[in-house]
């Protein structure tokens, strides 16, 4: 946080009295009740106005399409949540993304196991390495992953003679199922991703490693003084993105049927932005698993109605996206000082 | 006595990495130099030698903002997307002619800036988070504008974007011009000196009385405008406005040269000797798997490997 103690503008001023008062006073309760649940509010605005804008949003294909089309950023999001948490950034998981697939794509043909463990297998070293670079070397989060991002895409060029190459998954094998299969009616993918949220929620909120997450996060001198495994911690959650974006490019091949070079460009910034957008401050120690969940709906319901509204180009996807982060972020800053002991 | 003896070779191999760090990155330009000279055919032709320049000069003048941001302890990742702005706005506003071009580009540029500016140093938002908002938000602008590629048919951008003065490329001359520029503007103003300083330490600066927001407000107009002004120059140099591609990835191109060149992340220090060095050791490199036929997937995988290296060098020096 930066020092600043003489912000005019500075809401905490009038509220200075109730701030005085002993345990979260109102106004401290509503700014965390707005950070946390901020998005849901406009998530729940945004799909009803889109509802009785359009009368082709609330149909079931609509919903379907978007649900799935949401999977794999979720996936993506989930691991950048908690690198987030620990106060670091993961620029890399577009690329990783990307090679996930193609890796799934190329392994198909050997069987399922193969499909799924190749880009785990991959892209969890290459998060293994941000995270001992990070943690270890103690270089900035932000350069490590830049780097990662290029040398990603990188191998995965050479994976595909240039990016020439497309490989393309057996429709009836078992792992295409696992894209385009349906359970109930949704999509095999929503309900995987489902299942990992769950799984990460537990794991972020009733697990010791889940604290050591927060500590880091929080003030990692503290941390380590409280003997929390600091650099384990960070290696852990690099890793834990890797696999994340890794599995998210797998399962996005099984869906698609064939492993696209070009995708996942420009994913780390939606990942981000969706974690940012679901109340995880990026300065580290606070956030949750269903907020970027949240963010990842709302990231895609704008997107949605923006593609129903046939006359607006998709251009203006990227400059209300853009617009969004920075509301986003300029209101978490805002709470965020309003809460901050001075 | 071997204390003694430790003591000095640990001080000389301290004064080693010291020199490696600082100069390490004319070294590394000096080496992809010599090893072009010896393997690589026609590599010792004017013609060479002026495509390569050519080249470089948006980058560079890209790379110069960047090192002024970095300088600041912070970071500027909608050059990329400004480039791309700016490529729209001078295709939009050509048949003003160019030089209304030139100033809506740069003024775009400044505005974006004003706004990277606006929210951290009042705000107070991380720069990387700061940017990146307009980052996303700016190639949507520009596509906006401009949705597709766009030939650019002008005699005066044109002569901009090839002719030359005394065998030298406009591009090269106004890079070169504008590195002295920042170079001059860093060492011997205040607004250089306050910059540093701020870089050095943001809560110290503050209580020296100095004007922390003005400064770094500036240093992001700055930087738009010269990446605004990169946009133009490579709109003039492909004679087309492609606001899809132009720039993509070039926050990490700049951020590199300027990391390379050994201006530490942690703010407070600019070198812009070694940031042009740092832009002409990348094109070489580049250069250099291209023509030997290396696929261009190893150009990002040298690239990844450059920037990680040369990030450890810069942090041992942080340490002592």
């Amino acid at each position: 946080m930066t020092i600043d103690t003489k912000s005019p503008a500075d809401p905490v001023d009038h509220t200075a009295q109730e701030e005085q008062a002993a345990g979260p006073s109102r106004s401290e309760r509503l700014s965390a009740l707005a950070q946390q649940h901020g998005a849901l509010v406009t998530l729940i605005v945004a799909v009803a106005a889109a509802s009785v804008g359009f009368d082709t949003f609330m149909t079931a294909d609509n919903m379907e399409n978007m649900a799935v089309s949401s999977a794999f950023l979720a996936v993506v999001a989930l691991g950048m949540t908690f690198v987030i948490v620990t106060g670091g950034i993961d620029l890399s998981v577009g690329s990783l993304f990307a090679l996930g697939g193609v890796l799934a794509a190329w392994g198909s043909r050997y069987g399922t196991a193969v499909a799924l463990l190749l880009p785990l297998a991959v892209c969890g070293l290459i998060g293994l390495v941000n995270g001992l670079l990070i943690a270890r070397a103690r270089l900035a989060p932000f350069i490590v992953t830049l780097a990662a991002m290029l040398a990603a895409r990188g191998i995965l060029l050479s994976v595909t003679d240039e990016g020439s190459k497309t490989y393309l998954v057996d429709k009836d094998s078992f792992f295409a199922t696992l894209g385009q299969g349906k359970v109930l009616g949704v999509g095999a993918p929503v309900w995987i991703t489902v299942a990992l949220f769950v799984a990460g929620a537990v794991v972020l909120r009733r697990t010791r490693f889940g604290q050591y997450v927060y500590a880091v996060g929080g003030n990692e001198d503290a941390a380590a003084l409280m003997g929390a495994p600091v650099a384990r911690t960070k290696i852990a959650v690099y890793t834990v993105s890797g696999l994340c974006a890794g599995l998210a490019g797998a399962l996005n091949a099984a869906w698609l049927v064939s492993g696209v070079t070009i995708l996942g460009s420009g994913m780390e910034l939606e990942a981000i932005s969706a974690v940012v957008i679901g109340g995880t401050l990026l300065t580290g120690g606070f956030g949750f698993i269903s907020g970027s969940l949240v963010g990842v709906l709302l990231l895609k319901v704008i997107q949605n109605v923006i593609n129903q509204i046939g006359s607006l180009d998709s251009a203006y996807q990227q400059v209300v996206s853009g617009a969004f982060l920075a509301v986003v972020v300029v209101a978490q800053t805002w709470l965020g000082r309003r809460r901050r002991v001075l | 006595m071997t204390d003694l003896a430790l003591g000095r070779t640990a001080a000389d191999r301290d004064r080693l990495l010291r020199l490696l760090q600082n100069y390490g990155v004319y070294l590394g330009v000096a080496v992809l130099l010599l090893v072009n000279i010896a393997f690589t055919p026609h590599f010792l032709s004017g013609e060479n030698f002026r495509t390569q320049a050519v080249q470089v000069a948006p980058v560079l003048v890209v790379a110069l903002g960047m090192a002024l941001a970095i300088g600041s302890e912070g970071v500027d990742l909608s050059v990329g997307s400004v480039m791309a702005l700016s490529t729209s706005l001078v295709s939009l506003y050509l048949g003003y002619g160019m030089w209304v071009a030139l100033i809506v580009a740069l003024l775009g540029g400044m505005v974006v800036g004003l706004a990277n500016g606006s929210l951290i140093a009042f705000i107070g938002v991380q720069p990387i988070v700061a940017t990146l908002a307009l980052m996303v938000a700016g190639r949507g602008l520009a596509l906006v504008l401009l949705p597709q590629l766009k030939d650019v048919r002008d005699p005066t951008m044109a002569s901009l974007g090839s002719g030359d003065l005394l065998g030298i490329p406009y591009l090269v001359l106004i890079a070169t011009a504008l590195a002295l520029l920042v170079a001059f503007v860093v060492r011997r103003t205040t607004f250089g000196r306050q910059l540093l300083a701020i870089g050095d330490s943001r809560p110290a600066a503050l209580l020296a009385g100095l004007p922390v927001r003005r400064v770094l407000i500036t240093v992001y107009v700055v930087c738009g405008a010269l990446a605004a002004l990169a946009g133009v120059l490579a709109t003039a140099r492909l004679s087309a406005s492609d606001p899809t591609s132009l720039g993509n990835l070039m926050e990490l191109s700049a951020i590199t040269a300027v990391v390379v060149g050994g201006t530490p992340l942690s703010g407070g220090r600019v070198r812009i000797g070694g940031t042009v060095a740092g832009a002409v050791l990348i094109q070489l490199l580049t250069a250099t798997l291209i023509k030997h036929d290396l696929p261009p997937s190893w150009t990002q995988i040298a690239q990844a490997v450059v920037i990680v290296l040369a990030v450890c060098a810069a942090r041992e020096r942080g340490k002592r």
